[in-house]
């Protein structure tokens, strides 16, 4: 949208400030994230590349972060606005910390702060072009939530973005169930991370998964799945196809 | 304390550090009507005795619930006091409406603190003449937390504030280091006999006090006309015995205290 102004010797002059200060389209953007609830927490897991378009440009994005000693944040979109909620959530925790008083913000607090973030950007018609999955764990009590970009927000005990949505969640919805030991949890999480990998363009092979309990957040070194292409259908991919499509 | 002429602003420091105006509004805090606090590691307890401008008149009302988990009492100017409570109100819902979570109270009266140490810096505010106990809960459990017209805020096991709050007190500091550990029922009653002591000789009724509670699974909500008088009635037979012990014990400090001089001087806006 573009404003015109009319000056008095009849030229109009556009207004690009209206315009450079909204988002319009994603740039550099992340794949989906996977996360769920297991018995000693939450994990979560993500490819490491950003896209450019349809190029991979990027191959080493940590698109998962630690938030205080409570969270984890998982980003999905535009990796720069990303970039720019890990600011804002670094002062929150500095402001929280510097009082110094035996309370401090836990996951709750936070996926709800990300919540009125998100929501009022989407107001402005400016939003943060990410979906965020934001788990954790206080006090004994673990916690997954996720926010959209138009501030969508909600909680579960396993949550995907993105392509996830539709490739990891039928797997999730079947095969999850409470007290996952922590090598069920990563195994059901590869699961789906393999069918991401085959299925979704812009995922590479290149992961990490992380880990939050009430000791604290582990995010794994990056590594890499197997996988296996030697399946009929793809030796003669187009044995079955006659004439056009 | 009397006039001299470092006294007129709040802005106006005396040769020997004091700022006159600051000390005079925590003067007005005396003349309200007396608001106890008490606290254990799990409740609450706010009580304050029921003062009316008339007979024909309503009293006032001296507590105010600031959101489920924290309450609080008022001693001074009330209008000072409601206007407070009302910031407090706000700054509560706000951060309920942001990250779903209650306040930590600690943090609250740190905020009130800070509004009221900005009127002891501007020539063109006063302090506010008003002292606010605040009880409420945080991560750690129970506090209750007591705001200064400087600007300044403790943290106590139990206070007391307003007129006669020195006879309060006394029998507070006999009792304290049990309350800790109390149940919630003794808290109520530590309470209300603190609330007895400032009416000096008057019969306690339980249409004269106001008391309230809050704790850990317990929303903020107020005991009715029955309840207190329920408690009232407890401990009633005994009265008549305490009060002789107590009598002399009460003559020193009660002496030592502008008080009852401070009586007469009350303004008709402070309650």
């Amino acid at each position: 949208m573009t404003f015109t102004i009319p000056i008095d010797n009849g030229d109009a002059v556009k207004n690009a400030e209206a315009d450079s200060q909204r988002t319009l389209y994603p740039y550099v953007t992340g794949t989906s994230i996977v996360a769920i609830k297991y018995k000693d927490g939450v994990l979560m897991a993500s490819d490491m590349g950003g896209s450019y378009g349809s190029t991979l440009r990027y191959k080493n994005i940590e698109r998962i972060k630690a938030i205080g000693k409570h969270s984890l944040l998982g980003a999905s979109g535009e990796i720069s606005d990303f970039q720019e909620i890990l600011r804002y959530l670094d002062e929150l925790i500095l402001n929280d910390n510097m009082w110094d008083d035996g309370n401090s913000l836990g996951p709750k607090e936070v996926h709800n702060y990300l919540t009125r973030v998100m929501y009022n950007r989407r107001n402005k018609f400016n939003p943060l072009w990410n979906t965020l999955v934001l788990g954790g764990v206080k006090k004994g009590k673990s916690y997954l939530g996720m926010v959209s970009m138009i501030g969508v927000s909600f909680e579960d005990n396993h949550v995907a973005t993105g392509f996830g949505n539709h490739l990891a969640r039928p797997i999730l919805r079947d095969e999850w169930h409470a007290d996952l030991s922590f090598e069920d949890g990563v195994k059901l999480l590869e699961k789906c991370m393999r069918v991401l990998l085959y299925r979704d363009r812009s995922a590479i092979n290149k992961f990490q998964i992380a880990k939050i309990t009430e000791e604290g957040v582990t995010i794994s070194q990056p590594y890499s799945l197997t996988t296996f292409w030697e399946f009929q259908a793809f030796h003669n991919p187009t044995a079955g196809a006659q004439g056009s499509w | 304390m009397f006039r001299n002429q470092y006294d007129t602003d709040v802005t106006t420091w005396s040769p020997t550090g004091r700022l006159f105006q600051v000390e005079y509004a925590m003067e007005a805090v005396k003349q309200g009507s007396a608001a106890i606090g008490l606290r254990s590691r799990s409740h609450v307890v706010l009580a304050c005795v029921n003062k009316a401008q008339s007979e024909l008149s309503s009293h006032q009302r001296k507590i105010f619930k600031v959101d489920d988990h924290i309450g609080v009492a008022i001693a001074g100017l009330t209008a000072d006091g409601r206007v407070l409570s009302r910031y407090m109100r706000s700054e509560s819902i706000n951060h309920f409406f942001t990250y779903e979570s209650p306040l930590p109270v600690g943090r609250l009266v740190v905020h009130l603190a800070d509004k009221a140490q900005v009127c002891t810096q501007r020539s063109w505010k006063r302090p506010y003449g008003v002292g606010l106990l605040v009880g409420g809960l945080d991560e750690s459990g129970a506090h209750l937390y007591y705001n200064c017209p400087s600007g300044n805020y403790f943290e106590y096991q139990a206070f007391a504030i307003g007129s006669r709050s020195q006879a309060a007190k006394t029998y507070l500091e006999r009792r304290f280091e049990s309350f800790g550990e109390s149940s919630r029922e003794d808290l109520i009653k530590d309470a209300i006999l603190a609330v007895r002591e400032t009416l000096q000789g008057e019969t306690l009724k339980s249409s004269l006090c106001t008391v309230s509670i809050l704790g850990v699974d317990e929303p903020f909500h107020f005991l009715d006309q029955e309840e207190i008088q329920k408690v009232i009635d407890t401990f009633e037979k005994v009265a008549e015995e305490e009060d002789e012990a107590e009598g002399e014990a009460e003559a020193a400090p009660a002496a030592a205290q502008a008080e009852q001089a401070g009586d007469q001087d009350v303004a008709p806006m402070e309650i």
